[in-house]
Parts: structure tokens; sequence; C-alpha cells
């Protein structure tokens, strides 16, 4: 049975594309056929993080319009043989995302595979809107911060009224991931906390994923953080949500770096 | 001394952050974020019109503050009447209050 998981936020940098990626590549990497679908017509930028951006032909407006078919644009990916990604057009319009062209490719694309992961474009306009409303599950990216808890107010909000599912009057499943979390100014009382944010914004939590360089590296080199540094505190933090999205029950953790005293010498030195 | 009792003065953040945000919410909620169906903008709207009916006011002499609390909001609807010359006609000056306040 295949799975339509979107990944919005509402508002723009808080990790979504980031997320669409590890999460993705955790899927596969745990053995599930996994596709990953761009919708920020105009702004697309998951190509560049899977490090994909040199082998993009067809898009998905071409899909939508008919230049292409689904097999000619669908890149795959060449660490995880079971994951591919469909880009977004760069260059044509948000209006081009028509609403039966949405239904028909995803409808093609959960025939061929296990899960589909839409990656949402910041906002609430119709690029956010298609990418949400064919899902049977959302993960709802939030920063401990108060804008963007506000914002996955307002998306939480859509989520339950603008859906294909929310029409139909069935339960669209709905997970929250914690991103950039810093546990240190967590505890100092000067980050809103995990139990804040979720007392907030009353979903169930995914996981959290603690503030790490490693995954600005891995979008540096153009490889989801769970195959660039899959021993990193936050790739294992993506694992771990990636297990829970597929039904495992996982205490939810904040994995933490693991560092030698070489390390932790060092580390106090230079700042 | 200083830096002793600026350790113990400094209050954290994070709660201000999640009482600011739960009594936002919990009126984003209601209107749907749109402030259509929101009672505060809707009275606000009615009470500028009934006074339009009775007095000329000059959009630049009203003073609207607006007040969203936990369990209480307050719209404070400030209008300067201008002399009985300028009310419009068939209306009685002492309709217009200059101050009309809701909770």
């Amino acid at each position: 049975m295949s799975k339509v998981l979107v990944v919005t936020s509402g508002k723009g940098g808080v990790g979504k594309t980031t997320t669409t990626a590890a999460l993705g590549a955790a899927l596969a990497q745990n053995g599930q056929s996994v596709v990953l679908v761009d919708f920020d017509v105009g702004l697309r930028n998951l190509d560049l993080v899977m490090g994909a951006e040199r082998r993009v032909v067809f898009d998905l407006i071409n899909v939508i319009q008919g230049d292409a078919n689904l097999a000619q644009a669908l890149i795959k990916d060449k660490r995880v043989p079971s994951l591919s990604l469909l880009p977004a057009s760069q260059t044509r319009d948000k209006d081009a995302l028509t609403s039966e062209g949405v239904a028909k490719v995803i409808e093609e694309l959960r025939k061929k595979f296990d899960w589909v992961i839409c990656d949402s474009p910041a906002g609430i306009e119709r690029g956010a809107q298609m990418a949400m409303y064919h899902a049977d599950m959302a993960v709802i990216v939030t920063n401990p911060e108060v804008s963007s808890v506000r914002d996955s107010d307002r998306i939480i909000g859509m989520l339950d009224s603008t859906t294909e599912k929310a029409k139909k009057g069935e339960k669209l499943e709905k997970h929250l991931l914690l991103t950039r979390y810093d546990p240190q100014r967590a505890s100092r009382g000067d980050m809103l906390g995990t139990d804040d944010v979720l007392e907030i914004l009353s979903i169930p939590l995914l996981g959290i994923i603690p503030e790490s360089g490693d995954v600005l590296r891995a979008s540096n080199v153009g490889a989801p953080v769970t195959i660039a540094e899959p021993e990193s505190a936050a790739a294992r933090a993506y694992m771990d949500a990636a297990r829970r999205l597929a039904g495992e029950k996982l205490e939810v953790t904040i994995p933490t770096e693991r560092k030698g005293l070489f390390d932790w010498l060092f580390k106090r030195r230079v700042s | 001394m200083t830096f002793l009792s600026n350790m113990f003065k400094r209050r954290s953040s994070a709660p201000v952050a999640r009482d600011r945000l739960q009594i936002l919410l919990a009126h984003e909620r209601i209107s749907g974020g749109d402030g259509k169906d929101d009672l505060l903008a809707q009275l606000h709207r009615e009470i500028m019109e009934v006074i339009k009916r009775h007095v000329a006011v000059d959009q630049d002499k009203v003073q609207i503050k607006l007040d969203r609390g936990a369990h209480c909001s307050t719209l404070e609807i400030d209008v300067e009447v201008p002399g009985l010359t300028d009310v419009a006609p068939g209306a009685k000056p002492t309709v217009a209050a200059p101050q009309a306040k809701k909770a």
C-alpha cells in the first residue's frame, strides 16, 4: 500500500527540502521504493540538495503537459537504487500545476512506489496547496521559533480543511518534525522547548533534528545527510524519524554527537 | 557584582514566546487566519458605521487600539467628535459617544 506524504511548513528556510531528501533517502536505505517530488515550481532546489542538478532533463510540468512521460522525467539516485526524484520546473509558472495534471501524476507514482514524498514550497499559495492536496500523511517541519510555530499552525489548519482527505471527511495523519533544535539553548530557557511546541500545535512528534553543521556539509556536496554523514546526530535523528513514519514505535530522543576526547579537546581549543 | 546580579536577573525568553504564541493562535484559529469572522474586526466595522451615520468623521482623528489577551480582549475606538456645526443633518449630537469600549 503506497503512501503519499507531504513535507510542509508554511515558513521558508526551516528545512523542508533537507527533510524531504533525508527522510526519503532513509526510507529508501531501509529498502522501500521512494520518489521525491519537488513542487517548488520556479525555485526548485531538491535536485541540488540531492546532487542531481546536472541530470535534470524533464520535469513535473513537462509530465503534466504531456511533453514527456513519467519514466523519462524520473531521475534514479546513483547511491540508493530504490530512490528516485521528479524535479520541479525552474522556468515555468506555478499556474502550470493543474489539479487534474497533478492528480494524474500522483496516481501514476502511487502505482510505482511505496512512498511518494512531496516537497512543498513555502507559503500557502497554489504550489503548497497542490503539494498537500493528495497527501495521506503530512510531516510539518517546524523550528523552535515563534514565526515558524505560527505558520505551522496555519498549515495544520489548511491540512485539516483543504486537502482531498479532509474534503472526504477522512483523517490525514500529521506528524511534527522539530528541526534545528539546540538542546542546550532550550534547557537554558532561551529556545522554545519540545513540550512547548507540542503543547501549542498538539500533533504527534515524529522526531527532533538537532542543529548540526553536518546538514550543511551534506547539502554542500549534494547528498542527503543520511547518506553523506550517516553517523552524525542529525542523520541518526532522521533515520529514527523514517522508522517511525514506517510504523515502528520508537521513543523520541535527541541524538548527540559522538565525539572522542581528541575532538572534544580540539573543539574547545578553537572556540 | 554586576555579573552576578545579571545572572540572577536574566529571565528565560522561551516561556514568553510560548505565552505569546498561545494567545495569538487562539485568536487566529477562530478567525481562520483571514480575520473575516473575527468578532473584534466586525465590531470595529459596525461601530464605525454607526458613528459615521451621525457624525462626519475625519479618518485621521479616529484612533483604534486593539489588545488581544488570553481571557479578555479590548477594542478601543477613540473618535474626536467635531463641533456641533459638523454634525450630519438629522443626527442627535448626544448619540455620538467619544469613546466606545468593548471587552
